[in-house]
Formats: structure tokens, C-alpha cells, sequence
């Protein structure tokens, strides 16, 4: 029983320090504490408050409930009071009411006036005008359209810093989640309707970005950098990117959609209106045949023949693109051989 | 016709995976021990008499217990091979089609077929001894609600050795789950495994609310009616809310697949948007009807091991009911990502900060309760003492969540990860844990090994920190849920690493707890007394383990912790309260309809997951017929004699 108590106590001081030691030093290398973007910024601060604002709460309360244990635990000879019948105060009752009352007050003020600010599809202020950019996630890679460029990517985004990114987003496929967590904070991405998120890039560099909402075999290989450029560098690569060859047609885009993984992709143009396309195609498909003859089968059927492991391939090594290596066009004839293969 | 026959199987069965071919090997051994065993010792009969046909509610609730402890481990094991797949960057432990299958299948399995019949095990267990009743109010429901959720956990687990396991997460979000994106059956035996037992607990929900309305011994008014009751009250009003929404929108999602509906599908018209929300209007109820019990838990033991009343029994209550009306109206907090607009995110992200009020109140009565109290470091206490801390921290990551503009950053992130598991583990299994050690001796009449319990509790709780502290840090570096694997470019390897460490520490935990129970079956320390923490409330009022009848008379409550008055007045020179004279006690008989009838549900679930109507067709005639032949059995019950009675007092009196 003492040996309880001595432990718990220790471990308690340890978890603690451990727990401060963490917060401190982690803090500052974890990307989302780390933004390079306006949004970004905003909700680390958010985050920075409502944490402090947790802690004005956590602290006392594992204090108060360190010294309750230790000082009303059962030994012998113990002169802590001991009330048995004690098990009413209206005061104190109101006293801890009171405080989370108070507190989740302030919070859901904060939160409100928060909520609206940074409300995702509201433009950002800025004296540049925004460059719109379209986002389709497809089974298993990202397809980033510049409709104002006339070109598109995938699984890679360039865009000037300093300049408002408007982010139209869709899904041919399942419900995936568009997230570059040093802009800040994600938007679902769904099929059938467009969603949009407004972020900055306040510096150049390089960001990561990932799908955040599970959409089956390969999600896991969903993840896309950002490159934020000056405006002038992002004007070059933009007319790099239109004269470096293979456009994006219909049929192309049909290719890319079937399920597969694919490596980074460039296209020097896009067919008009595809954006609209994708998301009509679902929104206005009201007479769908019902599929009753279609049936569920079994896993060894599914996967008859086929290795778990083999039949999916990023092209890993072509994964080094660069702003003066524009060598995307050949990954696309390199993906139509294996990658692309249906399962 | 060999041929056809092994192309049957080996389309039939899961194949090219030596790990499955593992599991296989494991259940046929075990299956032949278990049919040898009963065999050997001539137990069939005694198995059949004594359990499958019981209606005894604390037969059902071992059951109940015994079910969820193998779930835990199947669960448990799940979590380890996620662990160990995500132990290093680019693993090759498990292919991404099989780790979306364990993930699918450990969230599944924890919430609705671990949490959810340990939470029912301890109500049954409990409630009927807390209330001075001699059964639940439906006895004969009460058994089919068990066999539903049996056979639905038994339906959902073959998954992973026939036919394919489900994979598209816990909650099966279309249009991933659609037909386009889950073709496996293993989506379908999901829908059934969870339909099934999602019928029971339905019906356990209405049955404890009846039992708890109707069943109080006299003079039990609301005021004196013990904490965990209360809180199975509350979580029983959540389930009968809560859970017809689960129904209907499964039910949905069949009628998708099966028929070619297009209520969530892609094209078509379906909006899976409104899965979401459909599945989150129970989804969110589900997570409070699990911790509400764990709080009437806490509850119980905090004032027996602090010798001490509860602080604050109004507030409690209070706190517990808003608790589980307001749980209704925070789901869109799941998907405030969305993109719904800020207003209504505004009104879910308070909602959900409101719900902290009455939780934080509660653990302010907890610690009061043991203010000025006399606090003992038992196995239930120290688990109970355990959950503080870690849910106060999980409850504060949760109001970090639930600020919306800061949860887009949050949202399906490791950090989220964390949170869950937190309140989950440190709020709803250290719960459950805490009443199991509680109520073991009042079902089985022996104590479990203390010794053994610390090392347990010790190992399970620095493993749980180790676990999951580091994952609220790899999710604010940008790692999000169920990717399969990551590179070492990502920095995310020290964290997942730590963790695999704490998810193995767990693990260990778990095996000390199979051993404690194991030792404390073989040195068995009987508890004599029937009141072996020295009780306050009424099951601790009677022998260990309870007689068939639990009370030879019913009590006659006073007061409102009962037994601990009694004693008080006992060893204040009073007389104990005067008894009133034997009388022959009314009980239900025993059924085989339970059993039977879930038994052809399961043929249905079974049936339809590889279309075979001749499976289905054949179950669902079975099942109106046990129905109608339950109808008309009028011998549904008996009485037993008084002498039986007085004997049974005698050899429970002799022991004492």
C-alpha cells in the first residue's frame, strides 16, 4: 500500500517532468507550431491559447488531486481529518460549476470570433490577386489543376508566396481530405460538390502535404509537396511548365483516374472546364442504373494472383523534381505500363 | 467434383497470407481442444443446461465478461501488429490492403464488441444486486440480447478467415464502403456482425431502464438508488436513442450494396455527407454511453476505498443526465473539416465545450469524495485513481478539438489519435478494468491476487503514456491516421517507435492480467465474508457468490448507501434491520430460444453477406418461428420452496 502511494508519486513527478520537458522543446518542431502561412499562424496561436487556457485547469487540478491522495490516505495514526457523513457544500458545488463555466465561456467566445475569421472559404485580404488552384484527389494521387495558368500537376504543387491560393476542391473517388499543415488547417475533399479553402504561403520553401482522410489501398502514398517561389519564379515554371510538351486531355484524365499510385506529373495544358466536369459528373448522374446485379466477392478473389506488394509502385525515383528539371512528361508514359494497372 | 471443391475453398477462405494461415492453425487447435474438453469430461450437457439456456443475469453477464476479455485480446493483438508495421519508416510487415483490414477491424472490435459487452457484462453483474432485485425485468430478453451480440461479434470475426475482412475504418465511410470502393464481402459482414449485436444492445437497453423504473427494492427512492445504477440509467436512455440511428443507417448502406440503392453512393443522387452525419448521431451518443457506466464506476469505488459518502450526489446525477441528453448534440464536431459554414460550426464547437462543465464538475466530486477520507490502494482504487489524471488531460486535448478553426489542423491527425484513446483507454477501460476487479469476487466468490493486480495496473498504465504521448506530437508534425507506412524523410520514426515501446508495455499488462486470473483461479483466496471492500451498497449485503435468487428476502431500503448504514447501526449496538419470513421465490426457467434464435440471425447475417438466400431465407424462417414458439410457452417459470431456499442460506451462512 505504501509501496502504491511511493510509486505513484514518482511516477507522477515523472510524467510531469517528462511532460513539461516535451512541450517545451517539442513544440517548436512540430510543423503545425511551425507555420509559414497567415491561416496557419492564426491557429497555432488559437491552439497556443485554448493549451494555456487547459492548463490553467490541469495544473491545479492533478496538484489538488496529488495532495488529496497523499494526504488522506489510509496509515495508521494519520491526523488527516476524517468527515465519513461529509458529502454536501452548496459553496464549494458552486465553486466548481463556476470555474468551468467561466472558463468554457471565454472558450467558445474565442472560438466564435475565431470560427468566423478564419472560416475557410472566405477570400483572404491581400493587394495580390489570388491564383485559383483545383484539387481532384483521385485513387491513390492528387490532381492539381491552374486553370488561370492552363496547366496542371500531380502530387506536387507550385505557387507564388505572399499571394492568396484559392483552392477548389473535389474528389473522383472516395472522401479524402486536403491538408498542408504549415498553411494551415484541411478541407474535405468530396465528390459531387466543390469545397473551398483560402491559404498563403508568407515564405518560400518547401511544405508537405498528405491526404488526411482514409480512401483505401494507397492512401498512405497520398503525400504531395508544396513549393512556394517567388511570384517571378512561379511565372517561369508556370511557362516552363505550358512548353515542356503532353497536354491533359479527356482521355488522359481518364487514365489518371483509374486507381494507382503515381509518381510527380506535369501538363502543359488542361482541358476546359474539367474542374466542373469531375464535380458534375456525380452531382448530375440523377438516372444511375441501380447496381442490383452487382455483388460483393471474396478477398482471395480480389487479390487472386496478385501479391499484396507488387502490383503497386511509386516511381520514386522520379520524384526529384526541380524547378529547372522539368522532366514530368516522361513519368506519365512511364506510369501507363505498370502503375495504372486497375485492380 | 475435388476440384470444384478446392476451388471453392480457395476462393471461400482468406489465402496467401502466412499470418492468416497462422490464425487458422490457432482456431482449429483451439476448436478441437475445446470439443475434446467438453467431451472428456462429459460437459455438454452442463454447458447447455448451465449456460446456454441460463437467463440468470449473472450468467449472462461472466458470459457477457468472458466474450469481451477475447475480444480484447483479438483487439489487443491487432493493435500490436498496427504498432509493429509502424515501428519503423517503410515497413513491409504488413501490405497496405492488410493493414487497413486490421485497423478497420481493431476499432470495430474495441468499441462494439470489447467496450460494449464488458459495459453490459458490469450492468448485469451489478444492477439487479445494487437494486435488491432478483433478476432483470425481462430475464428471457435479457439472454437474447447476449446471443444477438455473440452471434454478430462471431459473424464479424470470421471476416478475417473467410471471405476478407472489412477495410475501409470503424465507421465505414462511404463512398469508400460503397460497392466501387469495398467489392470484398468483408463490408457486408460488417454491416451484419454489427446490425446483429446491434439488436441486442437495443434490447438491453430497454431492459435495464425497465429494471431500474420498475425493480427498486422497496423504499429505494431516486435519492437513494446507488451511483453506477444511475449511470446506467442515463447510458441506457442514450443507447435507446442512439442506437435505431446506427440501424437505419447501416441498413441504408446494405440496401446500397445489396439492391443497388443510392443512398450514399457517388452517382445517383447519394450524398455520403449524409452517412456521415447519420453515423455520427450515434457515434458520438456511443463514446458517452461507455463512459457514463465507467463514471457510476469510479463513483462507486472512489466512496468505498475513501470509506467516505459521495460528495455531491444531486450534482452527480444532474451531471451524468445532461451529460447524455446534451451527447446528441455535438456529432458535426467529427467533421467540422467539412466545410460546413462557420455558423454551424460555431454552434457545435460550444455544444461540445459545454458537455466539459459536467464532466469536470464530476471529477471535482470525485476528489472531494475523498477529502477528508480514509483512502485504501486496492486494485479498483488504484485504477480509479489512475483515470483521473489521464482523463482530465484527455478531456483537455478534447476541448482543444472542439475549437473548431484549431481542429482543422487537428482533424485526423495523430494528435486526434491520441485524444480518443486517452479518454477512451484512461476513461472507459481503466473504468471497466476498476469494476471488474470490484464485482470479480461478488461473481466468482473469490478475491483476485492484489500482488499480481499492481504489477498488472503498473505496467498497463506507464505503457499506455509511453503509447499514446508521443502520438499527440507526430500528429501536430503533420502524420495523419491510417497511412500503412511513412519514410524516414517525414521525422516521424523516434515517435512511432516510442509508441510501438508503449502499445508493447500494454500488451505485457494485458498478459499479467490473464495470469493474475489464472493464479488467483489456482490459489483461490474465497471471500468469506460476502463483503470483502467493505461495501456500501446492497449486492454487498448478501454471499459471495450470490445465490440464483441473489435475496432470500427483498431489503428494505432506508437509507441511501444501505449496507454501510446497516453496519454502522450494527456496530453502534443496534439490531440489524428485522427480516421478513422466507417465502417461496418466483424465477424464470431456463430457454434454449435465445441461443436457437440468434443462431438462425446469424444464418441470416451469414446468408446475405455471399448472397445466399438459401442460408438467409431458411434463418429468417427460423427466427419468426423461435419467436412464435416463445409466444406460446406458457412454462416459463417456477417457483422455489422455501426449504430449498433455507438450505442454500445454510451452505452460503456455513462458509461464512
Amino acid at each position: 500500500m505504501k509501496l502504491a502511494t511511493k510509486m505513484m508519486r514518482r511516477f507522477g513527478a515523472l510524467a510531469l517532468l517528462g511532460g513539461t520537458v516535451l512541450m517545451t522543446s517539442g513544440c517548436q518542431s512540430m510543423i503545425v507550431f511551425d507555420p509559414k502561412g497567415p491561416i496557419g499562424a492564426h491557429q497555432r496561436d488559437l491552439i497556443y491559447f485554448t493549451m494555456l487556457l487547459c492548463l490553467i485547469v490541469l495544473v491545479p487540478v492533478l496538484a489538488l488531486t496529488a495532495w488529496i491522495i497523499w494526504r488522506y490516505r489510509d496509515k495508521k495514526g494519520s491526523k488527516a481529518k476524517y468527515q465519513p457523513e461529509w458529502s454536501h457544500s452548496t459553496k464549494l458545488e458552486i465553486v466548481w460549476w463556476g470555474i468551468p463555466i467561466a472558463i468554457i465561456l471565454v472558450l467558445a467566445i474565442v472560438t466564435a470570433r475565431y470560427t468566423y475569421m478564419l472560416d475557410p472559404a472566405k477570400p483572404l485580404e491581400s493587394e495580390k490577386k489570388p491564383i485559383t488552384v483545383q484539387v481532384t484527389s483521385l485513387d491513390w494521387k492528387w490532381l492539381f489543376q491552374y486553370p488561370e495558368q492552363g496547366i496542371a500537376t500531380v502530387n506536387y504543387l507550385v505557387i507564388p508566396e505572399d499571394t492568396p491560393i484559392r483552392f477548389d476542391l473535389t474528389s473522383d473517388g472516395p472522401m479524402n481530405s486536403f491538408w498542408v499543415p504549415q498553411l494551415g488547417g484541411m478541407i474535405y475533399t468530396m465528390s459531387g460538390m466543390s469545397t473551398t479553402l483560402h491559404l498563403q504561403a508568407d515564405e518560400t520553401g518547401e511544405y508537405m502535404g498528405t491526404g488526411a482522410n482514409f480512401t483505401g489501398r494507397d492512401f498512405g502514398k497520398m503525400g504531395f509537396t508544396v513549393e512556394a517561389v517567388s511570384t517571378a519564379d512561379f511565372e517561369k515554371w508556370a511557362q516552363k511548365s505550358k512548353e515542356s510538351g503532353t497536354a491533359l486531355t479527356d482521355e488522359g484524365y481518364q487514365q489518371l483516374a483509374k486507381p494507382g499510385t503515381s509518381g510527380e506529373v506535369t501538363y502543359a495544358s488542361i482541358p476546359d472546364g474539367l474542374f466542373g466536369r469531375i464535380v458534375h459528373h456525380y452531382s448530375m448522374s440523377r438516372g444511375a442504373p441501380a447496381g442490383i446485379f452487382e455483388k460483393a466477392t471474396t478477398r482471395s478473389e480480389l487479390y487472386e494472383g496478385k501479391p499484396a506488394e507488387e502490383d503497386t509502385t511509386i516511381d520514386d525515383e522520379q520524384s526529384g523534381h526541380s524547378m529547372d528539371d522539368m522532366e514530368g512528361m516522361e513519368d506519365m508514359d512511364g506510369m501507363e505500363g505498370h502503375d495504372m494497372s486497375n485492380h | 467434383m475435388l476440384d470444384k471443391i478446392k476451388d471453392f475453398a480457395s476462393w471461400f477462405f482468406v489465402t496467401g497470407d502466412p499470418l492468416i494461415y497462422g490464425a487458422d492453425i490457432a482456431i482449429a487447435l483451439t476448436t478441437l481442444a475445446i470439443v475434446f474438453v467438453l467431451t472428456y469430461f462429459k460437459k455438454w450437457n452442463w454447458l447447455w443446461r448451465e449456460w446456454l439456456t441460463t437467463v440468470d443475469h449473472k450468467r449472462v453477464g461472466i458470459m457477457y465478461i468472458i466474450a469481451s476479455l477475447l475480444m480484447l485480446f483479438r483487439g489487443g493483438v491487432d493493435a500490436l501488429l498496427m504498432r509493429t508495421q509502424l515501428a519503423f519508416p517503410d515497413m513491409k510487415f504488413l501490405s497496405p490492403e492488410h493493414y487497413n483490414e486490421v485497423f478497420t477491424t481493431h476499432g470495430v472490435i474495441m468499441i462494439l464488441f470489447m467496450a460494449m459487452p464488458l459495459m453490459f457484462g458490469l450492468f448485469n453483474i451489478a444492477v439487479p444486486l445494487q437494486l435488491g432485485a432478483r433478476d432483470v425485468a425481462f430475464p428471457f430478453l435479457n439472454a437474447l440480447s447476449f446471443w444477438l451480440f455473440f452471434m454478430g461479434a462471431m459473424l464479424f470475426n470470421m471476416s478475417f478467415v473467410i471471405g476478407g475482412s472489412a477495410d475501409s475504418g470503424w465507421l465505414a465511410y462511404p463512398p469508400l464502403s460503397e460497392l466501387t470502393g469495398s467489392p470484398g464481402v468483408g463490408q457486408d459482414f460488417y454491416i451484419w456482425g454489427i446490425q446483429i449485436s446491434g439488436i441486442g444492445s437495443l434490447m438491453t437497453g430497454i431492459n435495464f431502464i425497465v429494471t431500474i423504473v420498475k425493480m427498486r427494492a422497496p423504499g429505494m427512492t431516486w435519492s437513494k438508488v446507488p451511483m453506477f445504477t444511475w449511470s446506467v440509467l442515463s447510458s441506457c436512455i442514450t443507447i435507446i436513442i442512439a442506437f435505431p440511428v446506427l440501424t437505419v443507417t447501416l441498413a441504408l448502406l446494405f440496401l446500397d450494396r445489396y439492391l443497388g440503392a443510392h443512398f450514399f453512393t457517388m452517382d445517383g443522387g447519394g450524398n455520403a455527407m449524409m452517412y456521415i452525419n447519420l453515423i455520427w448521431m450515434w457515434g458520438h451518443p456511443e463514446v458517452y454511453i461507455v463512459v457514463l457506466p465507467a463514471f457510476g464506476i469510479y463513483s462507486e469505488i472512489v466512496s468505498t476505498f475513501s470509506k467516505k459518502r459521495l460528495f455531491g450526489y444531486g450534482s452527480m446525477v444532474f451531471a451524468m443526465m445532461s451529460i447524455s441528453v446534451m451527447s446528441y448534440f455535438t456529432w458535426l464536431h467529427h467533421f467540422f473539416t467539412m466545410g460546413s459554414g462557420a455558423s454551424v460550426n460555431t454552434f457545435f464547437a460550444i455544444t461540445t465545450m459545454v458537455i466539459a462543465i459536467p464532466t469536470g464538475v464530476k471529477i471535482f466530486n470525485w476528489l472531494f469524495t475523498m477529502y477528508r477520507g480514509r483512502i485504501t490502494f486496492s486494485t479498483p482504487m488504484l485504477w480509479t485513481l489512475a483515470f483521473i489524471p489521464c482523463f482530465v488531460v484527455g478531456g483537455m486535448t478534447g476541448v482543444m478539438l472542439s475549437v473548431a478553426p484549431a481542429d482543422f489542423q487537428f482533424h485526423n491527425s495523430y494528435f486526434l489519435i491520441a485524444h480518443f484513446h486517452q479518454v477512451l483507454i484512461g476513461g472507459v477501460a481503466f473504468g471497466y478494468f476498476a469494476g471488474l476487479y470490484y464485482w470479480w469476487p461478488k461473481m466468482f466468490g473469490f478475491k483476485l491476487n492484489e500482488k499480481l493486480g499492481k504489477w498488472a495496473f503498473w505496467i498497463w498504465n506507464i505503457g499506455f503514456y509511453v503509447c499514446f504521448m508521443p502520438q499527440y506530437f507526430v500528429g501536430l508534425d503533420g502524420m495523419t491516421r491510417r497511412v500503412s507506412t511513412y519514410g524516414w524523410d517525414t521525422g516521424w520514426w523516434a515517435m512511432n517507435f516510442t509508441s510501438t515501446i508503449g502499445g508493447f508495455l500494454m500488451g505485457l499488462g494485458f498478459l499479467f492480467q490473464v495470469w493474475q486470473i489464472a493464479h488467483s483461479i489456482k490459489f483461490m483466496e474465497k471471500d468469506t465474508t460476502g463483503d470483502p471492500w467493505n461495501g456500501r451498497t446492497l449486492e454487498w449485503s448478501i454471499p459471495s457468490p450470490a445465490p440464483l435468487y441473489n435475496f432470500a428476502t427483498t431489503p428494505m431500503v432506508t437509507d441511501r448507501d444501505d449496507w454501510w448504514e446497516e453496519k454502522e447501526r450494527i456496530a453502534a449496538g443496534h439490531k440489524p434491520k428485522a427480516k421478513p419470513e422466507l417465502e417461496p421465490i418466483h424465477m424464470p426457467k431456463n430457454s434454449a430460444i435465445p441461443f436457437l434464435q440468434s443462431v438462425c440471425w446469424f444464418a441470416v447475417g451469414f446468408g446475405l453477406v455471399f448472397h445466399w438466400l438459401w442460408i438467409a431465407i431458411p434463418g429468417f424462417i427460423g427466427v419468426f418461428a423461435t419467436m412464435l414458439a416463445h409466444s406460446f410457452n406458457y412454462n416459463s417459470d417456477y417457483y422455489i420452496p422455501v426449504d430449498e431456499i433455507k438450505r442454500t442460506e445454510a451452505a452460503a451462512r456455513r462458509s461464512v
